[in-house]
């Protein structure tokens, strides 16, 4: 290094130079204002349950209690359709049903029930298995969903579920509710209003049937043995939908 | 024997063009037909929340299965080293690929969102037959290829053998794959049975051969080489071979779920009351596709003249069409047994046979999947030396010749 360049960055390095500090002044201002909104929405996103991360800890079931709900009812299915924006098209064949009343009869004996189906959230899902992208998935709390960005809509879920709970769908849609986003050519399914939960509320089917039905559904908890549903399952007998494939789904009947 | 002349399709022949923008004509349809069904939902099709799987569905599964069976004739000759298979080989693996590229065209433009495919190559799901089945059908596309570099690059020849197991072996696990598709599904009644992958390996056999002898001797004819009785004889005998084993596979699959209780009410269905159903099983796959072309292969009166052999051929086709079509569409009519023993119904299909009717743009879409696999053939052998210059009988079986001399 020649001494000619190094006097010259001597005398730069010792002096005071007033463009620098204010330019690293604005930069902390920048950098402050840039960060700021971000980490108070986190505070904020933190103390909401909405953005908790999911935890396998929890296992969202349901008990529905079949004593309680009437045959004529279906409450939780117009309840559904309300929540997550399902219209008909009139072609019963095509249009969607996340929920629907099934009415049973024993042709022996007589006996005959009608209980409301929908995705029964197994711990072993077959349309999850199936699925070739990922897109059919299983949420740690056991809450089974569609991500409709993945979906090619190759309907193999509804090959292989045993339940009949998905839908494809065959039509344009419009108005859609912002949180239950569908999508023409994906398949779609009950999500247990994974919205609601989310937010820690109950899911539409079980509070309108809680509120003008028979008060048949009960949601919760199934891992937390403090948990209303996890007394219930503890303390009387229930069943499940085709339990001997070994699904062990997460809706659970009384009275079946 | 005699070494093989291979030769590209000579000429600029009226009809070949003609044939080529026939099937052009098709594939336009056909992608007409798909675009049709994606811009305006599926609810325009016969499909349903029901029969999610519908013609589209039939006519990729018989062209993906027959793909890999097409591939038999030139596994004869490399891997069980039947000398006389050696000059069928080439037009064999062409065939294979053409085929599932028929077979998966229609199977991508079926799907509810087939702009998404670079998701379905990006993203997968191990656990997943379906997954699986992606990496075994392009696979296989690779190594039918190289198999086919190796057989027509002279300086590759000694490879033959190994491409040749290579690509046996692939194709088995393939079809395996595809018959797994269904052999998987618990839930429903008239699958989940590990009898699926080899029931499909046999209609591969079958329907691949069948499909096979129908081009080579199109080609043959229609390009005035000359093909002799003894290529198609032998072919004719292994078609009788292949129909007895699909049909042997259909009654032990039949007959084991007869013997289960539980079962009783779906093979009911299939084989007596099913409607549509039970007519395309009795008179389509097993008589049609089944006993009468049988009988047209081994009758003693005509051992063998092409014209059984053909006729056979048409009939393995359409009995494997009517299979597939029981299989997919029969399979999913019935329903879902979600209360074993009860009477079902609701507003959502349930405990009720599903009524399927296909629509002209699923039709069209599937035919634009074989016109598609006969275009890759058609312009295959226009370019390329896949075909022998001449399946003369004294060409391709020196015993032939040396029986004739010595007469």
């Amino acid at each position: 290094m020649s001494s000619k360049t190094k006097d010259k960055k001597m005398t730069g390095n010792s002096g005071f130079d007033p463009t620098r500090r204010s330019f690293l002044a604005a930069m902390a201002t920048a950098a402050g204002v840039t960060l700021a909104p971000g980490v108070v929405l986190y505070g904020i996103s933190r103390s909401s349950s909405a953005n908790a991360a999911v935890s396998s800890e929890v296992r969202w079931g349901m008990l529905i209690d079949l004593g309680r709900c009437d045959n004529g009812c279906d409450d939780c299915v117009s309840a559904c359709a309300k929540e997550n924006g399902l219209r008909g098209f009139g072609r019963p064949e095509t249009d969607a049903q996340w929920i629907r009343k099934v009415d049973i009869k024993n042709p022996e004996t007589g006996y005959s029930k009608s209980l409301p189906v929908m995705c029964q959230h197994c711990e072993n899902p077959p349309c999850v298995d199936v699925c070739p992208t990922g897109a059919s998935f299983k949420r740690a709390d056991g809450i089974v969903l569609v991500n409709k960005h993945t979906c090619i809509g190759c309907r193999y879920c509804m090959m292989a579920c045993p339940y009949k709970a998905r839908s494809f769908v065959h039509e344009t849609l419009e108005d859609q509710k912002p949180h239950a986003p569908r999508g023409k050519g994906t398949v779609e399914s009950c999500t247990l209003c994974v919205h609601r939960i989310d937010s820690d509320r109950q899911p539409a089917c079980v509070e309108a049937c809680s509120d003008t039905g028979g008060g048949a559904m009960l949601f919760g908890d199934l891992n937390d043995p403090e948990s209303e549903i996890s007394k219930r399952v503890a303390n009387y007998a229930s069943q499940q939908i085709r339990a001997d494939l070994g699904l062990n789904p997460g809706v659970r009947y009384r009275n079946l | 024997m005699k070494p093989i002349t291979y030769s590209e399709l000579k000429g600029n022949s009226k009809p070949f063009y003609a044939l080529a923008a026939i099937l052009a004509v098709f594939i336009l349809i056909a992608l007409a037909c798909a675009y049709y069904m994606e811009h305006s939902g599926h609810h325009v099709t016969g499909m349903t929340n029901q029969i999610v799987w519908g013609m589209p569905h039939v006519f990729a599964i018989f062209l993906i299965v027959a793909a890999s069976g097409a591939l038999n004739v030139a596994s004869i000759s490399t891997v069980f080293g039947k000398p006389v298979y050696k000059p069928l080989g080439r037009l064999s693996g062409l065939l294979a690929i053409a085929l599932l590229v028929g077979g998966l065209i229609v199977l991508v433009l079926d799907l509810g969102r087939p702009d998404r495919l670079i998701v379905a190559m990006t993203s997968y799901n191990f656990k997943s037959i379906f997954a699986w089945n992606i990496f075994l059908y392009v696979g296989f596309m690779v190594v039918v290829a190289a198999y086919l570099w190796v057989q027509m690059e002279r300086r590759m020849n000694g490879y033959t053998k190994t491409a040749g197991m290579l690509a046996f072996i692939w194709r088995l696990v393939l079809t395996t794959g595809t018959g797994s598709i269904f052999g998987f599904l618990v839930a429903r009644e008239a699958y989940d049975s590990a009898i699926m992958a080899p029931l499909f390996i046999a209609m591969s056999f079958s329907f691949g051969l069948a499909v096979y002898i129908l081009i080579l001797l199109a080609a043959y004819h229609g390009s005035g080489r000359e093909i002799g009785s003894v290529v198609t004889r032998k072919l004719g005998r292994l078609l009788g071979i292949f129909i007895g084993t699909v049909l042997f596979f259909t009654a032990i699959q039949h007959l084991a779920n007869l013997y289960a209780a539980e079962h009783g009410a779906v093979e009911r269905f299939i084989l007596l009351d099913g409607g549509i159903y039970t007519l395309l099983f009795w008179v389509g796959q097993v008589v049609v596709g089944g006993l009468i072309p049988l009988f047209l292969v081994f009758r003693p009166a005509t051992k063998g003249a092409s014209r059984d052999i053909i006729l056979a051929s048409i009939l393995v086709i359409l009995g494997g069409f009517a299979q597939v079509y029981v299989l997919v569409i029969g399979g999913q009519a019935f329903p879902l047994n979600l209360f074993p023993g009860m009477e079902v119904s609701s507003s959502f299909h349930d405990g009720v046979v599903s009524a399927y009717a296909p629509s002209l743009p699923e039709i069209g879409l599937g035919l634009g999947g074989v016109a598609l696999a006969g275009l890759i053939v058609l312009l295959g052998i226009k370019v390329l030396r896949f075909l022998p210059v001449s399946l003369a009988d004294a060409d391709i079986d020196p015993h032939h010749q040396a029986a004739n001399s010595g007469s």
